[in-house]
């Protein structure tokens, strides 16, 4: 664990500024997990920048489009519960009440939900290998106890898990990242944010360094209608997702027009299948046609021993999560399994 | 003395303000000068030992005082008898810091001390040990081949071994109409009380020591810290006042109680050390065990053989025991048995007793084991029971001293509803959900140890009491004052019951659900004496209308004394106190079981706990909508208190069944999951409905007020309720706790 | 993970002075940037009403109302709340008149242990406050972010629904 140095920023440009002249430093925000993984000895920045008093990252406004701009810094619960978003992207705020508590989401920004590290035990014990936190040492989760990893998407060098439930919500509704950089500004389709272990498991995404996030855009589509968001774990909250489900739903009388389906707590990132929701465009929505989506969501699905049985859960999960979305109001608080 | 009773009254605690308002302060929280805080460093390996230790950048950072390990420690005890506690099982108790040897991972190695927290916390990352690593072993299913049974010592008084085997088990078993053979398997558990395990020290100069230490027992930490250190056992005093939580894990002296004072002795500073999250999975906990359970009745559901080998873990140098193969024949008679339990030894800490040690784990192999033998022979589970109801015990063949279980049973049910339970599994619905009843019997030890009571009324006619005992957060304080007032007829307002610190007269630490029998009785003994001396004082008086007044002729109420035949003639406390010229008339006096007569007895706590599961028939997930427990403890002197403590157990039996297991990662020798986020324990969403029913049960032979003790009773039949109502959901027997609900699907 | 150690972060340039308004008092502290709040409340304001179960926002026992809002004192540094409004424990009550929280967790024998009680009841506070929670099931789901150990569960809920319910909560 090491000491550092603190200083505030009150523009995005300062803060940007601030992080290429020294070092080791790291963007401050809520700190739910920067300063924990800083007490665990995980993380061990030089200097920490404030960002919390940028005034622009913390706006939440709607846009010439139709959708709606959702500031880096502002905070996750002030997001789930914020007007247009209950009444217009509902899977977005079921998705972030389902995660955390109330009083980490009073303090998690939206930007730094994205870069939440995984919860996977062996990354967050410093005296054991892990190639996520020293690339080279190896994984000892594929041989040891791996309940909680993945099943879709995960490499030789590592098997951990992306622990958000807002971001499967995210993925879902196609939002887009805004990021600020030295070189200057950019925008990441999220699909394209979070990236997958491969041979590089300490690199979480494709931010390059220095970029900082300065907002989230969601499209003007927000599947108000028909949405569910259903969270499976070992308690009935306050626990990271062993699987969760974001489905989104437009249609037309019984027949889907579009779906989206992703999954949370089964890869390195919020999992999709273009193929399986062209599948089920034109489908009836029922129990069958979502069966026969997550059985192509699933296709290529390895368990590791103890985890095996994320696959059949996952199949189940999303037939279930496709009828409450079709009557959305059966959800319950914790995005439990309707009743 | 039956105006204005207190007993069995629902009093609300006496320190609740002092608890919601953040006055109440625990161990850590002490205001001391110039205090230096500890940090301790744990080892990362599991087994080998330390070659090098490098402090020499640790003490560069300002404000380090000292770094502590085995290379440079004070000279310390040189026994081992002298590091023993009250509770160390047989075996060679673990030295902290005592030599370069790891015997298990998370083991103490270094106390850096620093001017503030948070310096000493980082200079901890600062060391550079270098470490020579063995082979460890911590997998107790690979290492069955080492079990052997305990070995005998202090301890076995309280959890002595099996009994021998009767008749002829095997043959019995054999050829028993109907026959149920299963492995239980459960895991590690550990405490977690959610205070962090800390001691402040403060050094008074001249050998003296005032220690504030999260403990179960101030004496017992007393005599550990001046036998360790050398000190004389009058100049050492712990304070333990508010514990926050402890569930077994205060039993014995924690290492950060070591190390603190070693660092205060060799620093001649005060020094508090408070250990982490991850630190707290570094010492006791319950033990992981595999049960093989053998139970053979008659086509009529009569028990004809009960057959139950327990293994469990141990470390590599203590043999820590829990009772769990006595439990079965204490509650079903059976003409053949056969016990066994049997302690295999890994690469980890002792073991320790956590809330309902052995019984816990051991009634949910029996119970389940039960349901299981009904469900074949197609009988009713609670019929099942009251078809082997004993009133003795079986297994001693002595009678109880009381033993209401069958009014648990019958009062439990039908608050329940268990007649609507349908026996065929899966054939109870709920939408998406199907729904299970399931049931189990509890039963537990009805434990009194010698206690030791002051008693004194003052000059303002208020009555003060000392006792070394703690109050954990059972609601000691409150017990302990209803009775003393209504021994002497004072409010509640009128008595001071001072506790949690060493300096006062005797208690054990408190465990086994006996301190209200054991500070109580001894409140009684005491409260006697006192009235005795009352009386005395108060018939010198001139003119007195007491002196002739026998002890049985007096009764005491609103503060006064009055003949009891004549209750208009009193005098107040105050008075008599007065004409003791202001000086307060006390006593002290012991309480103890009385045990030549109890030695014809059986003495037990019992309990019936039914349960309804809504398990998610495509998911799994499990929810325990509603429980009821009823529960046969002897007299309840405080049904609002004993009712917390019965339901707080029965949230522990939701637990055991369905949350809290410490993952060891047996390639790596090291709990994986020493964190609370990843250490389940139920959160407010998991705890429904949940019923608390106190039997009628009055026992005039137990001890002077008929109390047994609510620690542990509530947890003890959960987790066999739980399982068994999620069997009669899903049809599915899970022998594995806790239960994973993708198990279900 | 080993590093040099960092003694030019001890000096006094990289003190930081944090001005917080604690149960409606001004308090400055001078403190290295890495103090917690929470352990800038217990340590040095001699606040210990505010607890530590875990460290790392995992079990709910430092939740205090910061600005408003109820957070975990534990993940926040004490540098980043300056010139915020902190409310703990200690400043729920109203000199001796008891929040009707606090009544009714001593009602509800909603504690034993008492160590997770402050942090419940400040969570409580907060909870009420955002006016989110209509149902016993929503005010449980609220609520976990608050471990209690002893089991006290029910009261606790018992206790918030009955001052919910009766419209006292602020």
């Amino acid at each position: 664990m090491n000491n550092f140095e603190y200083q505030q920023a009150t523009t995005s440009v300062e803060a940007i500024n601030l992080i290429e002249n020294h070092d080791g430093s790291r963007f401050l925000a809520g700190g739910t997990n920067l300063i924990d993984l800083w007490k665990y000895n995980i993380t061990n920045p030089t200097e920490l920048i404030d960002i919390n008093r940028i005034a622009e990252l913390s706006e939440i406004r709607e846009l010439e489009n139709g959708g709606l701009r959702l500031g880096a810094g502002f905070k996750n619960a002030d997001t789930a519960y914020h007007p247009v978003v209950e009444q217009k992207y509902p899977l977005l705020s079921k998705a972030i009440l389902a995660g955390a508590s109330a009083q980490i989401r009073n303090m998690a920004s939206n930007g730094g939900n994205l870069l939440q590290r995984t919860r996977c035990y062996y990354f967050y014990d410093p005296e054991v290998p892990c190639n996520k936190r020293v690339p080279g040492s190896g994984c000892p989760a594929k041989e040891g106890y791996n309940r909680i990893h993945a099943i879709l998407g995960a490499s030789e060098h590592c098997i951990a898990v992306f622990p958000s439930d807002m971001c499967v919500a995210l993925t879902a509704l196609d939002a887009v990242v805004n990021v600020a950089g030295p070189e200057g500004n950019r925008s990441i389709n999220f699909a394209d944010f979070h990236r997958l272990p491969d041979d590089r498991p300490d690199l979480d995404n494709n931010l390059k360094p220095h970029e900082l996030i300065v907002s989230i855009d969601l499209p003007e589509k927000g599947f108000a209608a028909n949405y569910s968001y259903l969270k499976l774990r070992d308690r009935h909250s306050y626990a990271f997702a062993l699987v969760s489900v974001a489905t989104a739903l437009e249609l037309d009388g019984d027949t889907i027009k579009e779906a989206r389906i992703a999954l949370g707590g089964v890869a390195h990132k919020p999992w999709r299948s273009a193929e399986a929701e062209d599948f089920l465009r034109g489908k009836i929505a029922n129990a069958e046609s979502f069966a026969l989506a997550a059985d192509i969501i699933l296709s290529g699905a390895t368990g590791y021993g103890h985890n095996d049985f994320k696959i059949k859960l996952a199949k189940r999960a999303i037939v279930r999560n496709g009828l409450m979305a079709l009557n959305p109001e059966s959800q319950l608080p914790g995005a439990q399994p309707s009743a | 003395m039956d105006l204005n009773k207190t007993v069995g009254q629902p009093i609300s605690r006496l320190e609740g303000k002092l608890k919601v308002t953040g006055v109440a302060k625990y161990a850590a929280e002490y205001e001391v000068d110039d205090l230096l805080h500890g940090y301790v460093v744990s080892s990362p390996i599991t087994k080998g030992k330390i070659l090098n230790i490098d402090i020499s950048k640790a003490l560069r950072i300002p404000g380090v005082k000292d770094v502590l390990s085995h290379e440079n420690r004070t000279k310390l005890a040189w026994f081992d008898l002298q590091y023993t506690d009250m509770d160390a099982p047989p075996g060679t108790v673990f030295k902290p810091l005592y030599d370069e040897n790891i015997l298990y991972n998370g083991q103490p190695i270094a106390l850096v001390v620093a001017e503030d927290f948070e310096t000493a916390r980082y200079a901890s990352t600062q060391i550079i040990f270098e470490f020579q690593q063995e082979t460890f072993e911590t997998n107790l299913r690979n290492n069955l081949d080492k079990a052997r049974p305990a070995k005998k010592g202090f301890a076995t008084a309280l959890k002595p071994p099996p009994p021998p085997p009767t008749g002829d088990f095997e043959n019995a078993f054999e050829n028993a109409a109907c026959k149920v053979e299963a492995e239980f398997q459960h895991g590690t558990e550990h405490h977690n009380p959610i205070e962090l395990f800390a001691t402040t020290t403060v050094y008074e100069g001249k050998g003296k020591l005032t220690i504030y230490d999260k403990t179960q027992g101030t004496i017992n930490n007393q005599l550990y810290v001046a036998n360790i250190f050398g000190l004389h056992y009058k100049d050492v005093r712990v304070l333990a006042p508010f514990v926050g939580g402890a569930f077994g894990s205060g039993l014995r002296p924690q290492y950060q109680l070591f190390l603190c004072v070693m660092a205060a002795l060799h620093l001649k500073r005060n020094v508090r050390v408070v250990l982490d999250r991850k630190q707290m999975f570094s010492f006791s906990h319950r033990p992981p065990a595999i049960q093989k359970m053998r139970f053979g009745s008659d086509i009529n559901g009569k028990i004809t053989a009960l057959g139950h080998s327990a293994f469990a873990e141990t470390s590599n140098f203590e043999d820590y025991t829990e009772p769990t193969a006595n439990w079965s024949h204490k509650l079903y008679p059976s003409p053949n048995t056969l016990f066994e339990h049997n302690l295999v030894p890994l690469d980890v800490y002792t073991p320790m007793d956590m809330r309902a040690p052995g019984g816990s784990t051991a009634l949910h192999a029996i119970e389940c084991t039960m349901d299981e033998l009904a469900h074949q022979l197609k009988i009713d589970p609670l019929e099942l029971r009251l078809i082997n109801y004993s009133e003795m015990d079986p297994s001693s063949k002595k009678p109880y001293t009381s033993k209401a279980l069958r009014a648990c049973y019958l009062e439990a049910a039908e608050k329940f509803g268990w007649s609507n339970r349908n026996p065929e599994p899966r054939a109870m619905k709920r939408g998406n959900k199907l729904v299970g009843f399931g049931m189990a019997t509890g039963i537990w030890d009805a434990f009194q140890f010698p206690a030791r009571v002051e008693a004194m009324i003052t000059k303002d006619g208020r009555m003060v009491l000392n006792n070394a005992t703690t109050d954990i957060g059972t609601g000691t304080l409150t017990v302990m004052t209803q009775i003393a007032a209504d021994e002497l007829g004072l409010s509640l307002e009128e008595v001071d019951f001072q506790y949690g610190d060493s300096k006062k007269p005797f208690s054990m630490f408190q465990g086994g659900s006996a301190i209200t029998s054991s500070t109580g009785v001894a409140i009684v003994v005491a409260a006697k004496a006192l009235r005795k001396k009352l009386l005395r004082k108060a018939a010198e008086m001139d003119a007195s209308p007491f002196k002739k007044a026998k002890e049985d002729e007096v009764i005491f109420s609103a503060g006064k004394m009055h003949l009891k035949d004549q209750p208009e003639v009193f005098i107040s406390l105050k008075e008599i106190i007065a004409s003791n010229k202001g000086k307060a008339i006390k006593t002290t006096n012991l309480g103890k079981p009385h045990m030549l007569k109890l030695r014809k007895y059986s003495l037990a706590t019992h309990s019936a706990s039914f349960v309804e599961v809504e398990v998610d028939q495509d998911l799994g997930t499990v929810t325990v909508t509603r429980a009821v427990t009823a529960v046969a403890a002897g007299k309840i002197i405080n049904p609002k208190t004993a009712k917390s403590q019965i339901s707080g157990s029965m949230v522990w039996g939701i637990s055991k069944a369905l949350h809290e297991e410490t993952i060891m990662d047996d390639h790596l020798g090291k709990y994986i999951n020493a964190n609370l986020g990843e250490y389940h324990i139920p959160v407010h969403a998991d705890i429904n409905q949940l019923d608390v029913i106190f039997a009628d049960e009055k026992d005039d032979l137990i001890n002077e007020i008929g109390t047994k003790g609510v620690g542990e009773i509530g947890l003890v039949g959960m987790p066999a309720a739980i399982s068994n109502a999620i069997f009669n959901a899903t049809g599915k027997r899970i022998y594995k706790l806790p239960i994973h609900f993708d198990e279900l699907i | 993970m080993q590093t040099e150690p960092q003694d030019h972060l001890f000096t006094k340039q990289n003190t930081c002075a944090v001005n917080l308004k604690v149960n409606g008092e001004d308090k400055k502290l001078f403190i290295l940037p890495w103090v917690s709040l929470l352990d800038g409340l217990r340590d040095h304001l001699h606040l210990t009403g505010t607890k530590k179960g875990c460290d790392h926002g995992q079990c709910g026992a430092c939740t205090v109302i910061c600005d408003g809002k109820r957070i975990l004192s534990c993940l926040t540094l004490a540098v980043m709340k300056n010139g915020s409004e902190i409310t703990t424990v200690e400043g729920v009550a109203q000199g001796d008149n008891l929040h009707p929280i606090q009544q009714a967790f001593i009602d509800h024998d909603a504690f034993q242990c008492g160590y997770c009680t402050p942090g419940q009841i400040c969570s409580a506070i907060g909870l009420i406050k955002e006016g989110k929670a209509n149902s016993r099931e929503e005010v449980k789901e609220l609520m976990s972010g608050n471990l209690c150990r002893c089991g006290a569960n029910v009261g606790i809920i018992d206790a918030i629904m009955q001052v919910k319910d009766g419209g006292s909560g602020e």
